[in-house]
């Protein structure tokens, strides 16, 4: 059986509820010792607080809590600000788990250690992190439908008229005979009211004057908006909403596009413009030399035919070119494709002499193309250059055998065979950049004498497909409007009961702006002929300032 | 059912779906790096890659059996140190129906082939270009093996280096029936 409080009028209200949701009267000892009544939520009874037997309904009034929102509110601003003292590993440059946390120990000490172990050092990958957000989430839906149902609930069934000791409560209240035309206070009050675009509802000699109920949804929809955003964002979860990646992609090479499926981007060209002028005043301060103007990279998007596989990249279709600069990335599908970062001057063909060590004769140059070295370099008939063992990244010897560190040509070396009519057997040189050839078989008559290099660029670019962006959008906007609605608009309420010796009770409430209230009044005052109201706020010299309504 | 248990099952509905959604999200991310295109049970994506010899492969030709897919590079030196005990593998269950492919990430014809010819190892190797392959497996770490079944899904994912055991243990279990 369900417990009700039976008013005195005969209405059955539920458990909880402080004001009668027919007439008014309040029903609790505390609501009637208050001399102005608390209209919040019109008195209802707050869902929670109607029940609080089951595990479910404990876990449930737990998030409808006011309080306990504004504290996840709170430790989640806290969280947020506590997580830009040092910066996200995002921003680090290092690339592995392990030497992300060396990085904030050495450079931050026990603080970065500590820092990086709690998570902060990623905040919205943490999962304890994410879950008080969640648990937001939860605490904004839950307390919006225990708060906003019943309100609804109760603003579309309110009665005209309502008791005395309902009316006698209000804040702003106005008793007494109308000076004249008595008869017709009542014609004149609506008249007046429909004026001043009221909603006048009128029961035999009650009226009910209603503006602006529509304000009173205002936080509702802003929660929705929230809930909308937060779903948003959860929703880059899910494959397919949200891509953001990053490669690097060196002039004149083709690679597909990370993210991407069958689509490949060539780099025709990346172009770094500076600015020429002397530098002067910050320029000069900030010990700035060259000032960028431009990062560009030419690329061409190629896709795969249709049912074509991965590696299969003889027949690219030809998409389109671009030129992505800085906040102009190449769009296409979906996609977004930016210039993020460069990098300058990476080896690409280097050009040794085959030099005879003696006379110092250059017996011909051979170009090596290192992103596709050859076996055998021909000067003419009788002279030749063999490449037998080419490392782009060479890191010294173990066991005897050169080792390279990395597949980029951050350190070339090579063991060249040296062919020349004088020695046609061959000498064996071990060529490195910046050190004495190695010369392991026996002293060579002829050298390879370093001759120059071409470089080229590597453009860093970012591929970025987020589906969620017109979600995050709309629930933006409904945020915005419930805002907006909540606080340029506010609910005005005006009771009027017309006694059977004529005279006038007259109660009025407002969520916000009593102002604007009081000036309506003062205009039905005048036109009417009632008595003058007066602020039970004013005279009892309570602070009353309720603009509480924003929060739910 | 009277309204109170109406209600508390809503309740109940609407909690367990919201920490749903918090769990999810938790997981999501905190798995989010390492399964994003690739998970074991999936169908292995396809390709098709030209080997050293001229001879193209393709993985859904070698549908029925098992395929032992390799990710290497010549400067990766665990990569090396597993190649001839791949090898020897690879001889003794190329005839049982496991085919081996190493597939290298975008180095030069002359770095692979010395380097190749250097090991004198026999099995298949083929070279990812544009990395076309290796963005379709999310392959980051080198060495990366990739175990796929005769039914052509992927059984199993391993990052580092195999010892020998390791290796024939891994043929065998995609060895078809």
């Amino acid at each position: 059986m369900m417990e009700k409080i039976i008013c005195t009028c005969n209405h059955e209200n539920p458990v909880g509820t402080n004001l009668c949701e027919k007439c008014g009267r309040p029903l609790t000892t505390e609501e009637q010792e208050k001399k102005i009544v608390d209209m919040r939520y019109d008195g209802i009874a707050i869902r929670s607080k109607t029940h609080n037997k089951s595990i479910i309904d404990k876990i449930w009034n737990f998030f409808s809590s006011v309080k306990i929102g504004i504290t996840l509110i709170i430790i989640t601003l806290i969280a947020a600000s506590v997580g830009t003292i040092l910066p996200q590993e995002f921003a680090v440059r290092v690339s592995s788990e392990s030497e992300k946390a060396a990085y904030y120990t050495d450079v931050y000490g026990w603080f970065g250690t500590l820092y990086y172990n709690l998570g902060l050092a990623d905040l919205y990958s943490s999962w304890w992190f994410q879950i008080i957000v969640g648990m937001l989430g939860i605490s904004i839906i839950v307390a919006s439908i225990d708060r906003g149902f019943p309100l609804h609930r109760s603003l579309k069934n309110q009665r005209v008229k309502r008791h005395i000791s309902f009316m006698k409560r209000q804040r702003i209240i106005a008793e007494g005979q109308p000076s004249q035309d008595g008869d017709k206070t009542l014609d004149l009050l609506e008249q007046k009211m429909k004026d001043l675009k009221y909603n006048v509802r009128r029961e035999d000699n009650a009226i009910l004057a209603e503006r602006g109920r529509f304000a009173r949804y205002g936080p509702y929809i802003n929660h929705v908006g929230l809930i909308v955003f937060l779903g948003a964002v959860m929703l880059r979860l899910l494959p397919g909403f949200y891509v953001d990646e990053s490669m690097w992609l060196p002039e004149g090479e083709t690679r597909a596009i990370t993210g991407m499926d069958g689509y490949f981007l060539h780099n025709d060209q990346f172009i770094l413009e500076t600015y020429d002028n002397d530098p002067q005043g910050e320029q000069l301060k900030q010990g700035v030399n060259v000032v960028a103007k431009n990062f560009q990279s030419n690329v061409t998007l190629f896709k795969q035919k249709e049912g074509a596989v991965a590696g299969q990249t003889s027949d690219l279709e030809t998409v389109k070119s671009y030129d992505i600069r800085v906040n102009h990335p190449l769009k296409h599908d979906g996609y977004a494709i930016y210039q993020m970062d460069y990098r300058l001057n990476q080896l690409k063909t280097m050009y040794f002499d085959l030099v005879n060590k003696e006379t110092e004769k250059s017996l011909g140059r051979v170009s090596i193309d290192l992103t596709n070295p050859q076996d055998e370099y021909v000067i003419d008939d009788n002279t030749k250059v063999q490449l037998i063992t080419y490392l782009s990244d060479f890191a010294g010897f173990k066991d005897g055998e050169p080792q390279s560190a990395s597949p980029n040509p951050n350190n070339p070396a090579f063991v060249f065979k040296m062919f020349t009519p004088e020695t046609p057997e061959g000498e064996t040189s071990f060529v490195m950049i910046g050190q004495k050839a190695l010369e392991p078989l026996g002293e060579n008559e002829h050298m390879m004498k370093f001759a120059g290099v071409d470089t080229r660029s590597m453009s860093g670019l970012t591929v970025r497909k987020d589906k969620t962006i017109p979600i995050l959008a709309i629930g933006g906007l409904i945020f915005m409007i419930g805002v907006v609605i909540g606080s340029y608009w506010n609910h005005r309420r005006i009771w009027v009961e017309q006694l059977e010796d004529g005279s006038i009770r007259l109660a009025a409430h407002t969520n916000k702006n009593w102002f604007s209230l009081k000036k309506d009044l003062d205009g039905l005052t005048e036109f009417a002929h009632i008595p003058q109201y007066t602020d039970q706020a004013d005279l009892e010299k309570v602070e009353v300032e309720k603009e509480g309504d924003n929060i739910l | 059912m009277d309204k109170k248990q109406k209600r508390s099952l809503t309740r109940g509905i609407i909690l367990v779906v919201l920490a749903a959604a918090i769990a999810y999200t938790v997981f999501a991310t905190a798995t989010k790096d390492k399964v994003k295109v690739l998970k074991v049970g999936a169908t292995a994506p396809d390709f098709e890659l030209v080997d050293l010899n001229g001879e193209t492969h393709r993985l859904s030709d070698y549908k029925g059996q098992g395929v032992f897919l390799n990710f290497w590079g010549t400067w990766c030196e665990p990569c090396k140190k597993e190649m001839p005990a791949m090898d020897r593998q690879y001889t003794a269950f190329k005839n049982q129906g496991v085919q081996t492919l190493a597939i290298n990430i975008a180095q030069s014809d002359f770095e692979v082939q010395k380097y190749i010819k250097n090991l004198g190892v026999s099995f298949p190797v083929v070279i990812d270009k544009t990395k076309s392959v290796m963005t379709a497996y999310n392959i980051y770490p080198l060495p990366t093996t990739i175990l796929i079944s005769p039914e052509g899904k992927v059984q199993k994912i391993i990052t580092g280096e195999m010892t020998e055991g390791q290796i024939a243990s891994y043929m065998e279990s995609i060895k078809p029936e």
